[in-house]
């Protein structure tokens, strides 16, 4: 930061965590993350472009463990940009101002995405041999 | 007389101080809302081949509708991307030269990874 000496305004350390701060903030998180993720599927289409051995080695780094890790990560900050984000377009249309309303949604946002990533790996996992 | 202290040709174009309006405020939420069906769309055109073997993938990434659909995704999400990551450049790389750097740098990065895309995507949709 810039050192000018000028006074700053109270910053995260003086507030009481609340759960819009922390949707808030994942929000900027998982964009960074599925933006990083953007570059996989890039990997995934070249590899598919390219031939079976690269689709081999691309389908076998997925599927190791760091690879499953990174994939069930990747899902869930997938799913929470998803909700969190439709609960902005949905604020940026001017509804769900009232704080009770903010509060419940946030938690609505965090609460789906968790489910939507269970239900998706259930499938992956338990719907046929991984 | 208004209270609005612009003079009425900067208030007509609508600009603002950023010299771009409500551009990037505005594609950035068009562009979410295009994410949220191509996304959904991918997810469930992956999760469909799972446990599919090479050729099988290939085909279906090959259908016309596949094809278009995703084009549409690599473009949109690259672009998407861009547009967020921008904004945290701006909030939090306070050291000029390197967010100017940076700006630059995610732009070549989606730029060179939106064509890279679309390429893997015509070669097998072409079949070359």
């Amino acid at each position: 930061m810039a050192q000018t000496g000028r006074p700053l305004s109270p910053h995260l350390q003086v507030y009481k965590w609340q759960v819009q701060m922390v949707t808030s903030i994942l929000h900027r998180a998982t964009g960074i993350a599925l933006a990083a993720g953007s570059l996989l599927i890039l990997w995934g289409l070249i590899a598919l472009a390219s031939g079976q051995d690269a689709f081999d080695s691309f389908r076998a780094c997925a599927g190791s463990v760091i690879g499953l890790i990174v994939l069930i990560g990747w899902t869930w900050a997938f799913f929470f940009h998803l909700c969190n984000g439709i609960r902005h377009l949905v604020q940026d249309g001017g509804a769900g101002y009232a704080i009770h309303q903010f509060v419940r949604s946030s938690w609505m946002s965090i609460g789906l995405s968790l489910v939507l990533t269970v239900l998706v790996w259930a499938y992956v996992l338990v719907g046929g041999a991984a | 007389m208004s209270k609005d202290l612009r003079n009425p040709l900067a208030r007509a174009r609508g600009l603002g101080s950023a010299k771009e309006g409500v551009g990037h405020w505005w594609n950035q939420r068009v562009t979410a809302f295009g994410l949220v069906f191509l996304t959904l769309y991918f997810l469930v055109t992956v999760l469909g081949l799972i446990h599919s073997d090479y050729a099988t993938a290939r085909a279906v990434v090959a259908k016309p509708w596949n094809a278009v659909l995703l084009v549409a995704l690599i473009v949109t999400m690259f672009w998407h991307a861009v547009l967020g990551l921008q904004v945290v450049i701006e909030d939090y790389v306070h050291t000029r030269w390197l967010e100017v750097l940076s700006l630059v740098l995610i732009k070549f990065i989606a730029v060179l990874g939106t064509l890279a895309g679309v390429l893997a995507v015509l070669r097998v949709a072409l079949g070359s």
